[in-house]
């Protein structure tokens, strides 16, 4: 049984671009234990927006996370600022 | 001398005349001046959209445009007091002024769906505009570091401000 360990991956958010904006996630056993936690250190909100899918709001200056799924490989963009953009792969 | 016309889509050119912005390189507090300037206009546009438009995208559209720009000015007036600069007035950001009265004028005399369409298409070409602006004259022209930074951020945010625009232009079609 998992541990409840979680793995974090930090995306840092900032000057309007995501930077380091592949985050990996390594499956187990079908279940993904990793969290991405994003840090806003812009005074404007951004998203992380997945088309037809999930949305995470980072607020100004604040931290946000997400819990991905197995079948989170995704490309996700800022709803407000779509020239930000990342993506998730999720392997194994 | 040196004349930078901003293109300015045709739809855009009805009733404004375009803009030009006549530039020997500006100084750094005429380029605060003028950057200022663009975020006053946007957050002027913004909150005649918000005073005006029913529909949810433009209405958030909208919002993002009234925070981005206010908290980008706090960064630039925050700037200059640190490094002790006092913008200065200048015939571009007059002529930023005189355009954006112009185009609010223009907006408020209009409602429902023509406003929508009119204020998105306008914020696509006046964000295409000032992107232009900053990429052509005003980053190039910066002097100080910090002053430079600021405006890359600005542009790398006013661009996602255009595809932004861009998309709800085209759910509004
Ligand atoms: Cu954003």
């Amino acid at each position: 049984m998992t541990t409840g360990l979680l793995n974090r991956r930090q995306v840092l958010v900032a000057g309007a671009a995501m930077l380091a904006s592949t985050a990996l996630a390594r499956a187990h056993n079908g279940t993904v234990h990793v969290t991405i936690e994003w840090t806003n250190t812009d005074p404007f909100a951004h998203t992380a927006t997945v088309k037809g899918g999930w949305e995470v709001t980072i607020p100004p200056g604040q931290k946000a996370t997400h819990v991905v799924t197995a079948d989170d490989t995704v490309e996700y963009y800022c709803r407000f600022h779509p020239n930000m953009k990342g993506h998730i792969r999720v392997v194994g | 001398m040196k004349t930078l016309i901003a293109a300015v889509s045709a739809a855009c050119l009805m009733l404004t005349a375009p803009l030009a912005i006549a530039a020997d390189a500006p100084s750094d507090p005429e380029i605060a001046h003028i950057a200022y300037s663009a975020g006053v206009i946007d957050v002027e546009a913004a909150k005649l959209a918000l005073s005006k438009t029913k529909n949810a995208d433009v209405k958030a559209f909208a919002e993002s445009m009234q925070k981005d720009h206010e908290a980008v000015n706090d960064m630039a007036l925050a700037l200059v007091k640190k490094l002790n600069v006092t913008p200065e007035d200048n015939a571009t950001s007059q002529a930023l002024a005189k355009a954006g009265e112009e185009k609010r004028a223009e907006l408020g005399k209009l409602d429902g769906s023509a406003f929508d369409k009119a204020y998105v298409d306008n914020e696509v070409a006046y964000h295409k505009q000032v992107n232009g602006a900053l990429e052509t004259l005003l980053i190039p022209s910066a002097q100080n570091a910090e002053l430079k930074s600021l405006l890359e951020t600005g542009l790398k945010l006013f661009q996602g401000h255009q595809q932004h625009a861009e998309h709800v232009a085209a759910g509004l079609k």
